[in-house]
């Protein structure tokens, strides 16, 4: 079954110089380990081709139920140099929950996962 | 006996932030401390370009309204300020604040803590072997030294702990952390020692959630946005913090927004590094330890907190002119918005080009296309019934940015058909002044209380 991110999962980003953070709330506590399986650093990589220049770091909090991401060069420089509309990461957030999931019909029915 | 609770409320999470926010958090309900961050990376070099003009300038002037919506909270009530307002220039900012205690016939005692300020003494930093080195790229401060506008150490709680102690009503930094602003209260009261990890990285914590005003009390907030109760009245957050460190957040009745563990988690989460070590001057915060849980209608418990020692370092904060830029939109209306945008942007760069222009960056933008999402918004901007081209430039050069600004306008007649939007008139020059983060040794900067 395909699954949106968006329907989820809950997003923040921010940045720290030319670095934007993004941090992935699960909706539920028990969508979260799915969400951790998915959302590898390859995969997120992947998803940001064509707008980051650098590397992308993957912290787990399972704590807070959520992921958080660094991406480097993100940013056109950051801060005051950018001259991007969106100069301080702030909707890399909703960028990444975009992402479209697949996952087993069984499995996404035990979760009760909405069907995008 | 009940426990005992220190109450710490945010009322304001940048400058430029709500005016009535500091007075609301005063007024609507009982609150020990109003802790009031007012700076931002780039703050600093526009206070210290306030202070060359004028002397007795360099802080945040919205400061001086707050106080004076506050007054009576603090000189009949008790309520004691918490503020980085003090910019380059806290003795100036202290010196305002007694004007306005004056003006209203009374009298206010005021911690004055400076020491953050490295701009004096930075040639000689340098020339005693400190490369206060650019912490992403590496390069040493030396490639832009002769452009630097402002240099201020990030100074953590004890400073303010020692106003307190002293009696100060209102406590006045300039380049303290965000987070202290808000621990060094906590600790002041609880008598937190130097190597109670735990609870200073707790007091960081709660410092985390406040330091950016209503966005952990349902502003900005992505979970169940359309739910979210009346945010024009929306009530900014408080932390409830007890001695064993643990904290609640919540905010004053009546008011509108939401705490829930939902607008917590995405404020914890903002701008976050590594979350197992987020260095303060006081203690290095995990945030991998924070459990978090529902206690209650608009209030959320947080606890369990781990801290370390810190660092033998402080970041400092340095301000540098770095050119100029300039950011130029026309909005593209259907049909065929998206292409009548791309074509007007191509004639733009050829124009530029002809003109012998060069920039060090020329970046063109469609809103509505594909702006902030770039590929990931697929389509979208095909059918568009109208497409903003946004192109902005940077260089070293003024004139070349300001030639640059004359080029938009022309092409609402000499360009693609179906342009509207420009009443806003020719884009402006800006000077970039930008930021470079770097580490000095503890053992270099030594603050100072003074009580006026």
């Amino acid at each position: 079954m395909k699954v949106r991110l968006l329907d989820i999962a809950h997003a923040r980003s921010g940045d720290k110089g030319d670095t934007a953070n993004v941090g992935v709330i699960a909706n539920r506590p028990e969508w979260f380990p799915l969400i951790a399986r998915e959302l590898t650093q390859e995969r997120v990589t992947r998803h940001f081709a064509g707008m980051i220049e650098g590397e992308v770091d993957r912290f787990e909090l399972p704590n807070l139920n959520a992921l958080n991401f660094l991406l480097h060069g993100a940013l056109g420089g950051g801060g005051t140099l950018s001259l991007k509309t969106d100069a301080q990461g702030k909707v890399y957030s909703t960028a990444l929950l975009r992402m479209m999931l697949d996952v087993p019909d069984a499995e996404a029915r035990a979760l009760g996962l909405p069907s995008a | 006996m009940t426990e005992r609770v220190v109450r710490v409320a945010s009322g304001q999470g940048f400058w430029g932030d709500s005016l009535d926010a500091p007075r609301q958090q005063v007024e609507n309900g009982p609150v020990d401390y109003l802790m009031l961050d007012y700076l931002a990376e780039v703050t600093m070099s526009i206070l210290q370009k306030q202070k060359e003009r004028d002397p007795a300038m360099g802080y945040a002037r919205d400061f001086v309204g707050a106080m004076d919506s506050v007054l009576d909270a603090v000189t009949e009530r008790g309520v004691r300020v918490v503020a980085n307002a003090g910019g380059v220039n806290p003795p100036a900012c202290a010196t305002a604040i007694q004007g306005v205690a004056k003006k209203c016939g009374k009298s206010l005692r005021i911690g004055v803590v400076t020491g953050d300020d490295l701009l004096p003494r930075l040639n000689e930093l340098v020339e005693q072997g400190h490369a206060l080195a650019h912490m992403e790229t590496g390069e040493p401060l030396e490639t832009v030294r002769d452009r630097v506008l402002s240099a201020n150490a990030y100074i953590g709680s004890r400073p303010i702990v020692e106003a307190l102690s002293r009696k100060a009503q209102v406590v006045i930094t300039g380049r303290s952390t965000d987070t202290a602003l808000t621990m060094a209260p906590i600790r002041f009261e609880y008598g937190w020692k130097d190597t109670d990890y735990d609870r200073l990285a707790a007091g960081i914590v709660a410092g985390h959630i406040l330091e950016c005003g209503a966005q952990s009390s349902g502003g900005n907030c992505q979970y169940d946005w359309r739910n979210i109760p009346d945010l024009a009245n929306v009530g900014y957050p408080i932390a409830d913090a007890y001695e064993d460190g643990s904290f609640v957040v919540t905010k004053h009745p009546n008011t509108g927004g939401r705490v829930s563990v939902q607008t917590v988690s995405e404020q914890l989460v903002y701008e976050m590094g590594d979350p197992h070590g987020y260095i303060t001057p006081d203690v290095i915060a995990d945030f991998s330890t924070i459990r978090i849980e529902d206690a209650g209608p608009d209030r959320v418990r947080v606890f369990g907190i781990k801290g370390y020692a810190p660092t033998d370092k402080l970041k400092v904060s340095i301000a540098y002119k770095s050119g100029y830029k300039a950011v130029g939109t026309l909005v593209y209306s259907w049909p065929d918005a998206l292409e009548k945008a791309q074509l007007a942007d191509r004639i733009l760069r050829e124009r530029l080009e002809r003109l012998g222009l060069r920039f060090d960056e020329i970046l063109t933008e469609f809103v509505g296309a594909s702006a902030t999402h770039g590929p990931l918004a697929g389509d979208a901007g095909r059918n568009a019934p109208e497409i903003q081209l946004r192109v902005g430039v940077r260089s070293d050069d003024r004139a070349t940015v300001e030639r640059f600004t004359r080029e938009i306008a022309p092409l609402v007649l000499n360009g693609p058909p179906g342009v509207t939007g420009f009443a806003g008139g020719r884009p402006k020059v800006e000077e970039i002044v930008a930021y470079w983060p770097a580490l000095i040794d503890k053992t270099v900067v030594q603050t100072h209380v003074e009580i006026v």
